[in-house]
């Protein structure tokens, strides 16, 4: 284009990119300046010394992180929490959709949505709150313990508890919001499927199985290949709040080991580098599921 | 229509179930509820499940009269008030010109806003970046860094491109500039999803935690969500629960069912009257995303 035709391309748009600024400084600033201070995972990294004068050393981290037992056990923790989540909790929602879906009583549906989608909007501080209440020594769970003359459990001390309290309490607050995409994915199927299916004699289980679930199938794709990618990252305020040293050799995870050791210890070349490490992970993975999602089922993310 | 038994079986299964759930969600609140409003003798004897006994309503006069508290609440307000603001400015300004057909170098800023939320630069480099702009421990830490959601301005950025072009070719022959446009013409046409943003973005807010953990260390500016986990979690509280005898006046467990109950009380009220708007909102970003 010569450059008169650019001006006037321009001129009536100047306003927009003004409109555009803040925004792509916002990205800039807080999220790209971020992604340039990953050099540091390289460094020993010293405040004094800032990003451009620290010293280059190259892969020491990484591997010395590869090395400690504790990094291993807080790997291997997230992996377990991780797939626990997925197992137990990826169906919940489904389930869900598809019961609420079966209601016809609209006071009963309005009610046990609001039921379910409301623990969503409570900050993991007051949730984990709640679940720490009703598991303490004098909690709920333990009040019917002895009521049967059981002896009361420390739950949250206890290593053989704390992972299910993890992935249970997880489901409980969360699966109810998301089984809403499901909903609307299922509200979305053409209703003379069913009609059809009811002429040639279909059963409820056979609409379940040949009907609802095929159509809102790559809703369940999309959604599955974001929580893969999502593996190595569980939601930081859900186990910090939760957590406490009794359990660490069970519950630690990366987000939180990154935390004690970058901003408590101050490691923060190390620390850097073990983000690195799992927001890396977290790229392949979703890239590789997409793709096989893609070569499976025709259609991925992007 | 003539219903089979194994329907009707299908059915009674289907609203137990639902209610078991419902009440799953539902007892452990009221459990805490309960606390609160218990007495210390009933919660040492573990006679407390779903509702109070030795009923006493010291805890929430203790509370009320706790300086931390209000202070800690006051922060939250106005995290919350002028974070929204932020992000709702930020985000219609940057959703505007992305929604149009034709822009230079929108596909550009779009991969660029969807990179970040497949790969970020993490904690630490985030942390040090904010000692370096000297916005640790200040209210700055808390609104900026969050200052747009990617996932909310591909929403909003969707919602604007269903606007009809017809109304804009209109207010352009009747002279309006594009700021007039976005405002008079894009945002109130696209009220459920203006509506639904601002609902997500001050949800965050309020709930957020984990950044006021690391950024803030000054306990004036502590959020009601660190007042809360410093009292459940670390037993941190100035409040005193015993008389000048040193007896117990009412349990530590009653005083923190009570913050619970106060900290999630808001969200109960607000709840019922947005509950529809966040469902819309979730239904347009799943169809439309």
């Amino acid at each position: 284009m010569n450059r008169k035709g650019l001006r006037t391309a321009w001129r009536p748009d100047w306003i927009l990119y003004l409109f555009l600024l803040p925004g792509v400084l916002y990205f800039i600033v807080f999220k790209y300046l971020p992604m340039y201070g990953i050099i540091i995972a390289f460094q020993d990294y010293s405040p004094f010394k800032g990003v451009s004068g620290s010293d280059f050393v190259g892969l020491k981290h990484f591997i010395r992180f590869f090395e400690d037992d504790e990094f291993i056990t807080v790997f291997r923790n997230t992996l377990l929490i991780s797939f626990y989540k997925l197992a137990f909790g990826f169906p919940v929602p489904i389930l869900i959709a598809l019961m609420l879906n079966e209601v016809r009583k609209s006071w009963f549906k309005r009610t046990a949505q609001t039921l379910f989608y409301i623990p969503h909007f409570f900050s993991w501080v007051i949730f984990g709150g709640i679940v720490i209440q009703a598991l303490s020594s004098k909690g709920m769970i333990n009040s019917i313990i002895t009521l049967f003359g059981g002896d009361p459990i420390l739950f949250m001390a206890e290593k053989e508890y704390f992972r299910s309290i993890l992935v249970i309490s997880d489901i409980i607050k969360e699966s109810g919001w998301a089984s809403i995409i499901y909903l609307a994915a299922i509200s979305g199927v053409n209703p003379s499927l069913y009609e059809a299916a009811r002429m040639d004699g279909a059963k409820k289980r056979h609409e379940i199985f040949y009907i609802t679930l095929p159509s809102i199938s790559s809703t369940i794709i999309i959604l599955f290949i974001l929580q893969l990618g999502n593996i190595l990252e569980l939601g930081v305020q859900q186990v910090f709040m939760l957590y406490n040293p009794l359990v660490y050799e069970v519950g630690d995870i990366i987000d939180t080991y990154v935390y004690r050791v970058g901003l408590t210890e101050q490691k923060y070349s190390f620390a850097t580098a073990v983000g690195l490490f799992q927001a890396t992970v977290g790229l392949i993975l979703i890239y590789v599921a997409n793709g096989l999602a893609k070569r499976f089922s025709g259609g991925g993310l992007w | 229509m003539r219903e089979s038994v194994s329907f009707r079986v299908g059915t009674f299964l289907n609203y137990t179930l639902l209610t078991v759930f419902g009440l799953i969600t539902l007892f452990p609140f009221m459990h805490v509820l309960a606390q609160s409003l218990s007495s210390q003798t009933a919660i040492v004897s573990n006679q407390v499940t779903i509702y109070p006994v030795g009923f006493q309503t010291l805890s929430y006069e203790l509370l009320l009269k706790d300086n931390d508290f209000y202070q800690a609440f006051g922060v939250s307000l106005f995290r919350t008030a002028a974070g929204v603001g932020i992000n709702m400015l930020l985000t219609c300004l940057m959703a505007y010109p992305l929604s149009r057909q034709v822009l230079k170098g929108k596909g550009l800023i779009m991969n660029m806003v969807i990179f970040t939320m497949l790969f970020q630069g993490g904690l630490i480099p985030s942390f040090l970046l904010l000692k370096e702009l000297g916005m640790l421990d200040t209210m700055w830490s808390l609104l900026l860094p969050s200052a747009v959601s990617a996932f909310n301005l591909i929403l909003l950025k969707n919602f604007f491109q269903s606007v009809p072009a017809s109304m804009e070719e209109s207010a352009k022959i009747d002279g309006a500039g594009h700021g007039t446009i976005l405002w008079k013409i894009f945002v109130p046409l696209s009220l459920p999803a203006i509506a639904t943003l601002t609902l997500f973005y001050a949800v965050m807010h309020w709930n957020t935690y984990f950044d006021a953990v690391m950024y803030i260390s000054n306990p004036d500016l502590n959020p009601l969500q660190v007042y809360l986990r410093n009292m459940i979690v670390l037993n941190d509280s100035n409040i005193e629960m015993t008389n000048n005898t040193g007896l117990f006046l009412i349990s530590p467990e009653s005083l923190k069912a009570a913050t619970i109950i106060a900290s999630v009380l808001p969200m109960i009220i607000v709840y019922p009257f947005v509950q529809r708007y966040f469902v819309k909102g979730v239904m347009l970003g799943a169809l439309k995303g």
